[in-house]
């Protein structure tokens, strides 16, 4: 692009004609051209943005929860960002079968002790991980699929009592919220 | 439009309308008079029937919208309360549920007549693009529109749906399902901008409609010969002829339309979605609504990754495909480096696959964690890569003759084509661990016990071979033949099919066959 400036009268017929072709005027548009693009997209960006989680949405994202109540084996489901969390008491068979596992032969490879802070105690989000369906498991009567964990009705995933995918389509193992315990009976997530 | 000259009104109202904005003649011209071809057969009743569902749907969809309140809580009462309290608003919320799935009657078998009659071919490559964009408008709108009354089905199929999005790389878990969804999982703000953009989008399908009209009086409409009108003997004025066939067809089709309406309002629909949506508690077995089905089952047949070696050859394959079928004589290859192309193209997929579902081989570039379309996302790209595929239809069959009567191969093609798309709807309506074939080799004894569910008292080392013809086996096999007809089918027959001898012109064409039936 030319940048030369032409003070003489204009583009006039009579006038020479500039280098390759090139007048200010095409500068110009090419310029306004420009101007406008990103004007717009800057006009755009409050309006795309209005439609990004809000900061009451945001504001909603701890839970307290008292686990004390669950027995050994069984679940309890918890709303955590509008999303259910497993909190599941693993008996020590559970625990067992999780630790035994060989982490090489795993779809998405995480040892169990990657995966919890106290063993007995397994939180994590009952999201299938392959298009958001609840898995179902949370009771000892359940279906809880080839691995004891946890079976996603919509398309097949079985969990196994770590909440690792080992069989059907879902990519990743169910995701771990971010927890914390504030003593025995009780954690916080978020 | 509408510069043209003017022929003048007798009416002065209208003439004086008319000679300051010419609309009066606008419709002579392209309603009146328009020179249409004088041989269609009902297939082409079927743009009308689709443009009177669409105003049909806007106009319920407006009253209804006046009584819907788009709010978590209340969103699935509101849409109760007009079937049993507002008056006639069963009518209205049944006319709008199944005009859905009229629309989507009429717009499929108006896109079928485009395949079957290659109205997609030069010079209306366009106005079939349009028809695709249309397609894609009225399936976000149905999809969203669907979500409305906040039942299971609603909340459960959106959420799978959403999810899709997710499988992006990079971008889609972090970025884009939240800037989708307003939060963290379907919720309030995700039903009221659905509710907003269903208020919209119809709208925008009017226009789209507008310029695929528009776009249809350049070019003229195609017919069921394929060859082009030559003259006024080829073609009969619009109105009295095609406006008078397009409304006996749309009588014909209300007639259904109401008996559905009437008598089987709920017969298309999901008993689940009568139940008020709750985020903790999933369907057993989540199905869209039946026009989706077949896209669907596209989607979850995609169960591998695609790793390194499966892109790295389809690529070859591409090349080849393009090299020595599109071209028609291959510009940078010989036949021998076509025939390698061709060996190490299909070796390298079918190594890849092998290697995919082998996990325990461990080929380096193969692990889950490893490959650049994961399964997830190879669902994704097949179904809206299924529907992509219609955009450059014009382009993957550039045989010169448009119509199937005079390509008895394509017609063949055409017709398997639509034949396993009805078989993807199927597939996509059953549960993808459905078994509908099983044959167990080896041990007898074995055998018995696994037909009892006694599968865990087989001694080891004799364990049958169990082989089994599930539902994900059946969508595989035929989204392969979904792809392979525009990949594989088209261009073969583009370049190799002789066709018939086309007629000279229409109004020969339909003199001797009148001729014939009239000895």
């Amino acid at each position: 692009m030319s940048t030369e400036t032409n003070t003489t009268n204009d583009n006039t017929p009579n006038s020479a004609p500039e280098a390759e072709g090139e007048t200010r005027r095409d500068f110009m548009q090419l310029l306004a051209t420009a101007f406008g693009v990103v004007g717009g997209a800057l006009a755009a960006w409050p309006l795309i943005n209005s439609l990004n989680p809000a900061k009451d949405t945001l504001a909603l994202a701890t839970v307290e929860v008292d686990i004390s109540g669950i027995p050994k084996g069984e679940a309890k489901t918890i709303m955590w960002q509008g999303k259910p969390v497993f909190v599941r008491h693993r008996t020590e068979e559970e625990i067992k079968m999780a630790e035994a596992v060989d982490v090489q032969s795993l779809t998405d490879k995480q040892s169990d002790k990657e995966r919890v802070q106290r063993p007995e105690w397994l939180i994590t989000v009952g999201v299938c991980t392959h298009l958001g369906c609840v898995p179902v498991g949370q009771k000892m009567t359940d279906t809880r699929g080839d691995y004891g964990g946890w079976f996603c009705p919509c398309h097949g995933s079985h969990y196994d009592t770590s909440g690792r995918i080992r069989k059907g389509p879902a990519p990743k193992n169910l995701a771990i919220p971010p927890y914390e315990f504030i003593n025995d009976t009780t954690i916080r997530i978020g | 439009m509408g510069h043209g000259p003017r022929d003048g009104f007798d009416n002065p109202i209208i003439e004086w309308v008319d000679s300051r904005l010419p609309i009066f003649t606008m419709m002579q011209k392209e309603y009146g008079v328009f020179p249409t071809p004088r041989n269609f057969n009902w297939f082409w009743n079927f743009g009308a029937i689709a443009m009177f569902m669409l105003i049909t749907m806007i106009v319920t969809g407006i009253v209804l919208a006046m009584h819907y309140t788009a709010d978590t809580k209340l969103a699935f009462d509101s849409v109760e309360r007009i079937t049993r309290d507002v008056n006639g608003g069963w009518l209205l919320r049944n006319l709008h549920m199944n005009g859905a799935s009229f629309f989507f009657i009429a717009v499929y078998i108006h896109m079928f007549r485009g395949i079957y009659y290659g109205s997609y071919k030069g010079p209306r490559e366009l106005l079939w693009i349009l028809g695709v964009v249309i397609f894609l408008l009225m399936m976000a709108t149905a999809f969203i529109g669907y979500v409305l009354p906040w039942g299971q089905m609603s909340l459960w199929g959106a959420t799978v749906i959403t999810n899709l999005f997710s499988a992006i790389p990079f971008v889609g878990e972090k970025y884009i399902m939240p800037l989708l969804l307003g939060g963290f999982s379907i919720d309030n703000a995700t039903l009221t901008r659905f509710f907003a953009l269903h208020y919209l989008l119809p709208f925008v399908i009017f226009a789209v409609v507008f310029l695929h009209i528009w776009a249809l009086h350049v070019t003229g409409s195609n017919n069921p010969l394929g060859i082009e009108p030559k003259g006024p003997q080829d073609t009969l004025p619009f109105h009295p002829y095609y406006t008078m066939k397009d409304f006996f067809g749309m009588i014909i089709f209300m007639i259904l339309y109401a008996w559905f309406v009437f008598y089987a309002p709920d017969a298309m629909g999901h008993p689940d979605n009568y139940i008020p949506a709750n985020p903790l508690v999933t369907p057993p077995h989540i199905v869209p609504e039946w026009y989706f089905l077949p896209f669907y089952a596209i989607l979850r047949a995609i169960t591998f990754n695609f790793n390194i070696f499966m892109l790295a050859g389809l690529g070859l394959l591409a090349v080849f495909m393009v090299e020595f079928i599109w071209r028609y004589k291959p510009k940078y290859l010989s036949g021998a480096q076509g025939i390698c192309l061709l060996v190490a193209g299909s070796g390298l997929a079918v190594f890849g696959l092998l290697a995919d579902f082998n996990q325990t081989w461990a080929i380096p570039m193969t692990a889950s964690t490893d490959v650049p379309i994961s399964a997830k996302f190879g669902g994704v790209l097949a179904m809206f890569g299924s529907i992509g595929l219609l955009v450059v239809l014009p382009w993957l069959d550039s045989h010169p003759i448009r119509s199937a009567r005079f390509r008895p191969l394509f017609r063949i093609a055409v017709l398997v084509f639509t034949l396993s798309v009805f078989i993807l709807g199927y597939a996509g309506s059953q549960p993808s661990d459905k078994v509908y074939l099983s044959a167990c080799l080896g041990d007898a004894q074995a055998c018995e016990a696994i037909e009892h569910g006694n599968a865990d008292h087989i001694e080891a080392g004799h364990e049958p071979m169990v082989l089994a013809l599930d539902n994900t086996m059946v969508a595989q096999a035929f989204t392969a033949l979904y792809f392979s007809f525009f990949l594989i089918i088209l261009p073969l027959l583009s370049r190799f099919e002789k066709g018939r001898e086309l007629p000279t012109s229409i109004h020969e064409a339909v003199l001797a066959k009148k001729q014939k039936a009239g000895a």
